[in-house]
């Protein structure tokens, strides 16, 4: 019997393209962040730390489905999340740095949370029901990530000289990696101009809002950083990445299919 | 020939799997019930994205169906529009709070606060309202853990969402 293929629009594959960029982001992020399982200091952090990664893996799993759907060669989210190397994936750089520190890794929370509040409100409002469906669950979510990470933030940054200290290097390190979460390029471009996406640029500024008036209650200095990393969203990877993958993908690299 | 109530009679006996004490309905998690003639199709909705007990409702679902003598059963996830604790029922807030769990402060119909809900709740062993948050994540994604100052225990609180 022969099946001919189902005919896959432009459009589609663009939706397709920009719902692997956030799927990815949440993917790895929420990689991440289950890192501290078992290793946090305190037992609640544990909790929360793992909470706030299954948010971020529920999210991934949705975008994932949507972007292999629209991308139309039936793959799963499976397929996309364990069967694709380091250049195929489209995430922020930010979501794959080490987590270091507790200071570290607060301090990336609360500038992805404070990209993410604005960001799914706007999709909320998508063309891209399903998108907009994703985001009416995510800002409720993102919201309580933000709140975490605002608190400890402010306390780790208003509290003693070493966890002063150790927020503030936190936050130089990784504020550079911010940009190019508000980069547009010729995909977005067309996606917002069909009302699918939500303009990168125009994050940038309640962004910043957010974030500065945080660091101003925790008496941190705002980064000016000197250089401006980038190449995530088109498949350029840190060193770090390739570790993340192999311990992510290799069980199901390793036995195909397997179940229990 | 079969009817919707039949069927949803027959998912009361479903309840969460986190939660025994509230069924998918009580929760707000069952959406809808459909029939065409001897095939049905169950809708229902995560409470949060990553919610880990969808694959198990899915399956207690189809199990107490075909318990009935129903095979033809699909079960439909939708994500829009999002679940909210304003769903829960009166009799599902009743059994979180005889089980020990706090329930949310906002009953059916009852307007969504801009900012998060900082009220805190009653504790549901002795009744008082001077508690106080330990963790905003607890047990599962849709509890946080807070504790009593008059009576010390700790109690779960289903959040507000």
């Amino acid at each position: 019997m022969t099946v001919s293929p189902p005919t896959t629009r432009a459009t589609d594959l663009d939706t397709a393209a920009y719902a692997l960029r956030l799927g990815d982001d949440a993917l790895v992020l929420g990689q991440r962040l289950c890192e501290w399982a078992a290793r946090s200091p305190t037992i609640e952090q544990d909790v929360a730390l793992l909470n706030l990664a299954l948010d971020d893996l529920g999210r991934a799993r949705s975008l994932l489905t949507h972007a292999g759907r629209l991308e139309g060669q039936g793959r799963d989210e499976d397929d996309l999340a364990f069967l694709r190397d380091e250049p195929d994936f489209r995430n922020a750089l930010l979501m794959e740095l080490e987590c270091g520190d507790f200071a570290r890794t607060m301090a990336r929370q609360l500038l992805v949370a404070a990209y993410a509040l604005p960001l799914w409100t706007a999709l909320t409002r998508s063309t891209d029901d399903v998108l907009a469906g994703i985001a009416g669950k995510a800002v409720k979510e993102v919201a309580y990530h933000l709140d975490h990470a605002r608190s400890w933030v402010v306390r780790l940054g208003d509290g003693t000289d070493q966890s002063s200290r150790r927020m503030q290097t936190a936050l130089d390190e990784l504020w550079p990696y911010a940009a190019e979460l508000f980069e547009a390029d010729a995909l977005t471009e067309r996606l917002v101009a069909r009302g699918v996406a939500a303009d990168p640029a125009a994050l940038e500024s309640p962004w910043r809002a957010m974030v500065q008036e945080v660091l101003r209650e925790a008496t941190l200095t705002v980064p000016q950083p000197t250089w401006r990393p980038s190449g995530g969203r088109s498949g350029r990877h840190t060193e770090s990445f390739g570790f993340l993958l192999a311990e992510l993908q290799h069980l199901h690299r390793s036995h195909p299919g397997a179940s229990w | 020939m079969t009817t919707v109530a039949e069927v949803r009679s027959a998912l009361d006996g479903v309840h969460d799997p986190e939660i025994p004490v509230v069924t998918i309905e009580d929760l707000g998690v069952l959406r809808a019930v459909a029939v065409d003639g001897e095939s049905i199709v169950v809708t229902i909705t995560p409470t949060y994205s990553g919610c880990p007990a969808m694959e198990t409702i899915r399956a207690d679902i189809t199990a107490a169906l075909a318990r009935h003598g129903w095979h033809d059963v699909t079960v439909r996830t939708v994500l829009s529009p999002a679940w909210t604790t304003e769903w829960m029922s009166e009799t599902g807030r009743r059994a979180l709070h005889d089980y020990g769990i706090a329930p949310p402060s906002l009953g059916p119909g009852m307007p969504v606060p801009v900012q998060l809900g900082r009220r805190p709740p009653a504790c549901p062993q002795c009744g008082s309202d001077d508690t106080e948050e330990l963790t905003r994540f607890g047990s599962t994604s849709c509890k946080s853990l807070w504790r009593c100052r008059d009576c010390r225990e700790p109690f779960d609180h289903f959040k507000d969402h």
